[in-house]
């Protein structure tokens, strides 16, 4: 009998990385929900390096850090496939992933949080990550082709959470106009089985997230990750 | 066979050392090509457009960026032998979050302890200290991070030694006697043939490492 459980945070994409994993392998997990402010005495045991969400516990062992999960996820449980055979293939999905990550998720997570002073460069910086993953893309449906793979689950911050925050705060960083084949690919995205299973609620979203309501400790832990000045008042 | 191997790289970088190492614990022939950076070819810029970095290791005319994606790739190529990466699914996750670890830490602390100052630079110095005691901890009795073996996190880390001489000299402090089960595992590290061939010398990367700061204003 397998044992799986999900450590996390409902508005972390690094979390909702794994749950899609998982739903797309169709394995039954139990979801612990971490009060960021106060972790868990079982988090810290478990992740007693990083300290972090999310950790993925199989049959008592602990495995941290997203990517590292999608992986393990991936070599455990054989069905459904998120990383390609090929290794020049599964090595450009790991690139990939990897520049989501790393550029493309901080560009546009910096727009959220800039003053207007700083707005336009950080726009300007974010547009430029999105027009490479746009070339990227190409005429392709997904990032991993006809079904979504890892780069596409990595990448579930820009498919929605992205959109509906820069909705709320009337942002014009990712648009129709500007990205046509990367909306469409999010208008994909978002309706997949797998992804529509693990969306937060939008309206939970939007009144949770602007930064003025932001909890002190949340914005601590994420710009430590980021290594991003603090919000608001920089 | 192998096929055609290239391996675009620089002397003194520690990530194109860890793929040095790895071509050689494989014995896969290629052909070493130097950037002489901070100036950048052409040829890089195209093999890399992303992110224009070396190393870039080309298999029959394709490009692989990014080291430890690289790494992954010649252990699952040449995967008959030496390999670096356990097959359990587990223990495979642990030796990538440990490597995973020596980029976000060892890296970007060591980097801290030269382009930093003042109180930042002292507070890299001791969070770069307590980060290769965390290796430490991790290494416990293991003869290497692989276990008996020598692994893809030895690969990860080893290239780091060859910078040490230039973190001690720029951050005036000394890293080996505070860490001296970290340096017995770079002894022996070292007395592994693939490793002692492909990994700068320390003096080299100093002078490089001088080239750098210039370049970057640093004094």
């Amino acid at each position: 009998m397998e044992e799986v459980k999900l450590f996390g945070y409902w508005v972390s994409p690094f979390c909702r990385s794994v749950e899609i994993a998982l739903k797309i392998k169709g394995i039954q997990y139990e979801y612990i929900e971490e009060d960021l402010t106060n972790k868990s005495p079982q988090l810290l045991q478990y992740n007693p390096v990083y300290k972090k969400i999310p950790v993925l516990l199989h049959n008592g062992k602990p495995i941290a850090e997203s990517m590292v999960i999608l992986e393990y996820i991936d070599e455990t449980w054989k069905n459904n496939p998120i990383l390609p055979k090929d290794p020049f293939e599964k090595a450009r999905a790991r690139f990939w992933a990897n520049f989501v990550d790393q550029k493309c998720f901080p560009a546009l997570w910096k727009t959220i949080w800039s003053t207007s002073e700083q707005y336009e460069q950080n726009k300007a910086e974010a547009l430029e990550r999105l027009k490479v993953l746009e070339n990227e893309l190409g005429g392709k449906r997904f990032f991993g082709g006809d079904s979504i793979g890892m780069v596409d689950i990595v990448a579930n911050f820009i498919g929605f959470s992205f959109r509906t925050i820069q909705e709320a705060l009337k942002l014009d960083v990712f648009t129709e106009d500007n990205f046509p084949k990367l909306w469409e690919w999010a208008e994909n995205f978002v309706n997949c089985s797998p992804v529509k299973k693990c969306l937060p609620p939008q309206d939970k979203l939007i009144a949770n997230f602007p930064p003025a309501y932001m909890g002190k400790t949340l914005v601590s832990s994420f710009q430590s990750r980021l290594q991003l000045p603090p919000p608001g008042g920089c | 066979m192998d096929g055609e191997v290239i391996l675009l790289d620089a002397y003194a970088s520690m990530f194109g050392m860890r793929l040095r190492i790895a071509l050689a614990e494989k014995g896969v022939k290629y052909e070493y090509r130097e950037e002489n950076l901070p100036k950048k070819s052409p040829f890089l810029f195209q093999m890399n457009p992303i992110h224009k970095k070396v190393p870039v290791l080309i298999h029959n005319g394709k490009p692989i960026c990014e080291s430890l994606i690289a790494l992954q790739y010649i252990d699952e190529v040449w995967h008959d032998k030496n390999p670096l990466l356990p097959s359990d699914p587990y223990k495979r996750a642990q030796a990538r979050l440990w490597a995973d670890f020596v980029d976000q830490k060892v890296h970007t602390l060591g980097r801290k302890t030269w382009s930093a100052k003042g109180e930042e630079q002292e507070a890299a110095k001791k969070e770069f200290i307590e980060a290769l005691k965390v290796l430490e901890g991790e290494l416990g009795e293991k003869p290497y991070f692989g276990g008996e073996e020598f692994g893809y996190v030895d690969v990860a880390l080893i290239p780091f030694y060859s910078w040490f001489h230039a973190y001690e000299t720029c951050g005036n402090f000394k890293i080996g006697t505070q860490c001296p089960k970290f340096v017995a595992w770079t002894k022996r590290s070292m007395q592994r043939e693939s490793v002692s061939k492909s990994l700068a010398d320390p003096e080299k990367v100093y002078d490089f490492f001088l080239i750098l700061k210039k370049h970057f204003g640093v004094e």
